[in-house]
């Protein structure tokens, strides 16, 4: 298998300097990426197992003593790379600030309770068919200086691993029909209609399970496809 | 339990958006951000900033460095990865096809920046890789930069002062001459360490050369 990375894919990506989120306007490179081919160092990257993940890892809601406030979820997804080929085996990883919006980081202090029963951590390893499945609670809206009266959507940061390194992503997922999609200039930086409603989890009530969790669907995709004769 | 449903999977890949400023806890809970008020959240870590495995040969090295913004302010809540072959220049990873006697180096790390802005890994120093056409690429790691303010991770790479091999590196030959230095780490010791200094300048005057890979 030969595996290639299109940079064309990246289209759908934010630019590195989009002002509307102001801490983009010092943290972007100024001049150009020097263009370069893919090696072997580019072509591998790191591959963790099963070893790495303990019991619970996945369910945000059995770390504690007690069980977090708030509404209980599923998430679960496949991650595949672009010829929709699923990716077993790689590390997903999670966190998010808990259901009043505030996260356990010690520059996080604004004025929503912590709960003693939610960390907001989880990671997990995909099975044989690319699938990832994780147990936790709906994180809550939290505000943010970037301008007046901003607030960020729910969501939920993710970290995957493909292919190679240059499959690495980091992301967040968001909840369906957001009332603050329209505000949010982290959320907006993917300018595309149709690649911003791939960072949007779908809502899906056959996974639903009655009388306990409400469930959403985010399935991923890495880069990574294989080439075709033509690109020989 | 219906697990796949490929009709709701669009066209293209899943855009990047940013790692923001709580990412500590969850990725790098050893790591030098302070993220627990109460002492009370544990969490095991499953990609640190130390590298070295018992059954890994070559010459042990600390790479260290300070990442700066446009105004040359130090930025204390980037996340630094990095990926590098073994002392021989093997990658831990099936496309590279060599044996591998360094069973258990990954050669891949993580390490949050502190409230003054430093990363640091604790690592081999990898030996040289294949390169296009035929060619050997000199000593390297891959550098792969996260933080608050960037919407997408940034690629750079790091070479070693005074490696012969530099001055062939077909990536190096790359990057106009008046920007390679950014791209060099300093050789320096440390309480009888080697420390390999590698400063990352997101923007300005002397800004880091970043990869368009």
């Amino acid at each position: 298998m030969s595996l290639v990375y299109p940079k064309e894919s990246l289209s759908a990506y934010p630019k590195h300097l989009s002002p509307g989120y102001k801490s983009t306007i010092k943290r972007s490179p100024s001049k150009p990426l020097i263009i370069v081919p893919h090696t072997l160092s580019e072509l591998t990257g790191p591959a963790y197992g099963h070893d790495a993940i303990q019991e619970n890892d996945n369910d945000l809601t059995k770390q504690h003593k007690g069980e977090p406030l708030g509404e209980r979820i599923i998430v679960h997804g496949h991650i595949l790379d672009e010829d929709k080929r699923p990716l077993p085996n790689v590390l997903v990883e999670l966190w998010q600030a808990n259901s009043c919006g505030r996260y356990v980081h010690i520059v996080d202090q604004h004025p929503a309770p912590l709960d003693p029963n939610f960390t907001g951590a989880g990671r997990t390893v995909t099975d044989k068919e690319g699938y990832y499945r994780f147990i936790t609670v709906k994180p809550g809206a939290y505000p943010w200086g970037n301008h007046k009266n901003a607030w960020r959507p729910n969501h939920i940061h993710f970290s995957f691993f493909g292919h190679s390194f240059l499959s690495r992503l980091v992301t967040q997922m968001y909840f369906p029909g957001d009332y603050l999609f329209p505000y949010d200039p982290i959320f907006n930086s993917v300018t595309d209609e149709k690649a911003r409603q791939r960072i949007v989890a779908t809502f899906d009530l056959e996974n639903t399970i009655p009388d306990w969790a409400l469930c959403f669907r985010f399935d991923v995709v890495l880069r990574g496809r294989e080439q075709t004769p033509m690109e020989h | 339990m219906t697990k796949f449903k490929d009709q709701n999977i669009e066209v293209g890949i899943t855009p990047s958006q940013t790692v923001g400023p709580f990412f500590a806890y969850g990725l790098t809970p050893k790591g030098r951000c302070e993220w627990d008020p109460n002492g009370q959240y544990s969490w095991k870590e499953t990609i640190g900033d130390n590298l070295i495995t018992p059954d890994a040969s070559g010459d042990r090295i600390r790479v260290e460095g300070t990442v700066y913004d446009g105004d040359g302010v130090p930025v204390n809540d980037a996340m630094i990865e990095i990926w590098q072959a073994d002392s021989q220049g093997r990658y831990a990873h099936p496309r590279d096809g060599k044996a591998l006697p360094n069973a258990t180096f990954k050669g891949f790390g993580r390490s949050a920046t502190d409230k003054n802005g430093v990363y640091g890994f604790e690592t081999i120093k990898p030996g040289a890789v294949a390169g296009p056409n035929g060619k050997m690429q000199a000593p390297h790691i891959v550098v792969c930069v996260f933080s608050r303010g960037m919407l997408r991770q940034i690629y750079t790479r790091l070479y070693f002062a005074g490696e012969a091999a530099n001055a062939a590196d077909p990536i190096l030959n790359l990057v106009p001459a008046d920007r390679r230095g950014t791209l060099i780490a300093a050789k320096e010791s440390k309480g009888g360490q080697t420390v390999y200094r590698f400063d990352i300048r997101v923007q300005g005057g002397n800004e880091t050369v970043f990869f368009d890979i």
